[in-house]
């Protein structure tokens, strides 16, 4: 152990005997190079082996490590020690989900409001393209369009900073309305009018009070709350326009 | 086996941080934004009464007290002006292509058409 | 089928939140500064004229009304937000109750 360390506080539950999270305190080596990640890692190989988590990728792709480190949402394969050192870094895990084991988040309602807005390019009866005509072709301007939507790795953060996700948990939440942005305004989607049942629904952009959070903290720059606000827009128009006699079918 | 701990949501969530904290005050902003609103609407209606009415109104309004509120009232109206103009190229995109309108003139032509308003309503008022 | 109906309070909030916005500060600087401390003299003559013209009376009319109506959507959603979310129903129909009064205040108070 060298001499220089630096301290995490982190998050315990154990299922079996605890009735609710405690804080377990941890000194661990201290390197300038090192990430939360690497910490975690050097605390599970070398004190406890029963610290779970989750990761992979450790480079900030794979969407698995989020967790609150003091208070914000965090890769913690991209929050370096050295951005607290010495101060105490406190770890928990993702907020406003259901706590599996330490800092497993269980995140089976996530995967649910993904589904819900259909998250695959949907084609109209009899519009889908035989495979000997090739692919769709999409120029720049038109992947322009949905690009940043496209970003997302899944990873949860937007729900951990976003009150309502708390508050509401039927809210759809941040990264499920960005990801059916994504199919809407893509150019060989023709789904849209499918998604809008759950995205323009009152537990979808509608519960949304634009706090903004999801999109500050977001690894990836895919700024759900934009793609929110314009859902809300887009809907808002549609809602009007299907007013006029002529819209009605 | 499996115990899911599920946190509740604690009463205080808005003053836990200081982003949620600065959100509650821009809300909060749409309070003092209405009462404003309502003032307006009384001196448009003591100005129909007649001059007097009017006058009386306006030395009210020169009290210190008044001062004090008048000036937390522009302050909540700026943050309200200043965080939805901010807000607006998020709001709003324009594409050209594959470019987009950069946020910085989406937002500062907000600010612009603001001071335009402001120059000819104080000139209309003015007299 | 659940698709919402809350694009017309919204469009009502966001009408309000622009009007508001490009407004509100420069009119407190001349309600709550400008008039009072005599920055600005306009004789009553002019403010009567003014307030007479339809065109006045109109954009008053709108900020008072789509000012309200962007109270009252941030407002119920705040309180909501806040904890009382049992009072769902009564929040809002206080809210856009009020800024539905309100509007009509501001059409009479203007007619006369």
């Amino acid at each position: 152990m060298p001499d220089e360390t630096t301290t995490l506080e982190i998050q315990r539950y154990h299922p079996e005997t605890d009735q609710e999270p405690s804080f377990q305190t941890f000194e661990v080596p201290y390197h300038d190079d090192w990430v939360v990640l690497d910490a975690i890692n050097w605390i599970k190989d070398q004190v406890d082996g029963t610290l779970t988590y989750r990761w992979s990728c450790r480079m900030g792709v794979c969407g698995s490590c989020g967790m609150m480190v003091n208070g914000t949402p965090r890769l913690t394969c991209a929050v370096f020690l050295n951005e607290f050192h010495p101060n105490p870094i406190r770890v928990e895990p993702l907020a406003y989900f259901p706590i599996e084991r330490d800092l497993v988040t269980v995140m089976d309602s996530f995967m649910e409001k993904l589904e819900s807005v259909k998250p695959w390019l949907i084609r109209n009866e009899g519009e889908e393209k035989p495979v000997e005509e090739g692919e769709y072709l999409q120029s720049p301007a038109q992947l322009a369009k949905y690009k940043q939507f496209s970003m997302c790795i899944n990873c949860m953060l937007c729900y951990a900073a976003c009150p309502v996700t708390g508050l509401e948990s039927e809210f759809i939440g941040p990264a499920a309305i960005a990801l059916g942005m994504r199919y809407n305004h893509d150019s060989r989607d023709q789904g849209r009018e499918q998604r809008q049942e759950v995205i323009a629904s009152d537990d979808g952009i509608w519960k949304c009070t634009f706090v903004g959070e999801c999109s500050e903290v977001c690894p990836k720059n895919v700024d759900p709350a934009g793609a929110i606000q314009q859902a809300k827009v887009e809907s808002t128009i549609d809602w009007y326009t299907s007013l006029l006699p002529w819209a009605r079918k | 086996m499996s115990k899911p701990y599920t946190p509740t949501m604690p009463r205080n969530w808005w003053n836990t941080n200081s982003a949620f904290r600065f959100f509650m005050l821009r809300e909060l902003s749409s309070v003092f934004v209405a009462l404003f609103v309502l003032e307006l609407l009384c001196f448009v209606s003591q100005v129909g009464r007649g001059e007097e009415a009017m006058n009386q109104f306006l030395v009210t309004l020169g009290h210190p007290l008044y001062m004090i509120w008048h000036a937390i009232v522009l302050g909540f109206a700026l943050l309200h002006s200043i965080t939805w103009f901010n807000l607006t190229p998020k709001v709003m995109v324009i594409r050209r292509g594959e470019e987009r309108v950069p946020d910085v003139l989406v937002a500062g032509s907000n600010y612009v058409a603001c001071l335009v308003v402001s120059v000819v309503l104080w000139w209309i008022v003015g007299g | 089928m659940a698709k919402s109906n809350e694009p017309i309070v919204w469009s009502l909030f966001s009408a309000g939140g622009v009007l508001t916005a490009l407004a509100a500060p420069v009119l407190i600087l001349l309600l709550g500064f400008a008039i009072p401390l005599g920055w600005i003299n306009p004789s009553f003559e002019h403010l009567s004229s003014l307030v007479a013209h339809p065109l006045t009376q109109l954009v008053v009319v709108a900020l008072v009304s789509l000012g309200l109506f962007h109270w009252a959507h941030r407002f119920r959603f705040t309180l909501i937000d806040l904890g009382l979310h049992s009072l769902e129903t009564v929040i809002t129909v206080a809210c856009y109750g009020g800024a539905i009064v309100g509007s009509g205040v501001a059409i009479y108070v203007i007619w006369l």
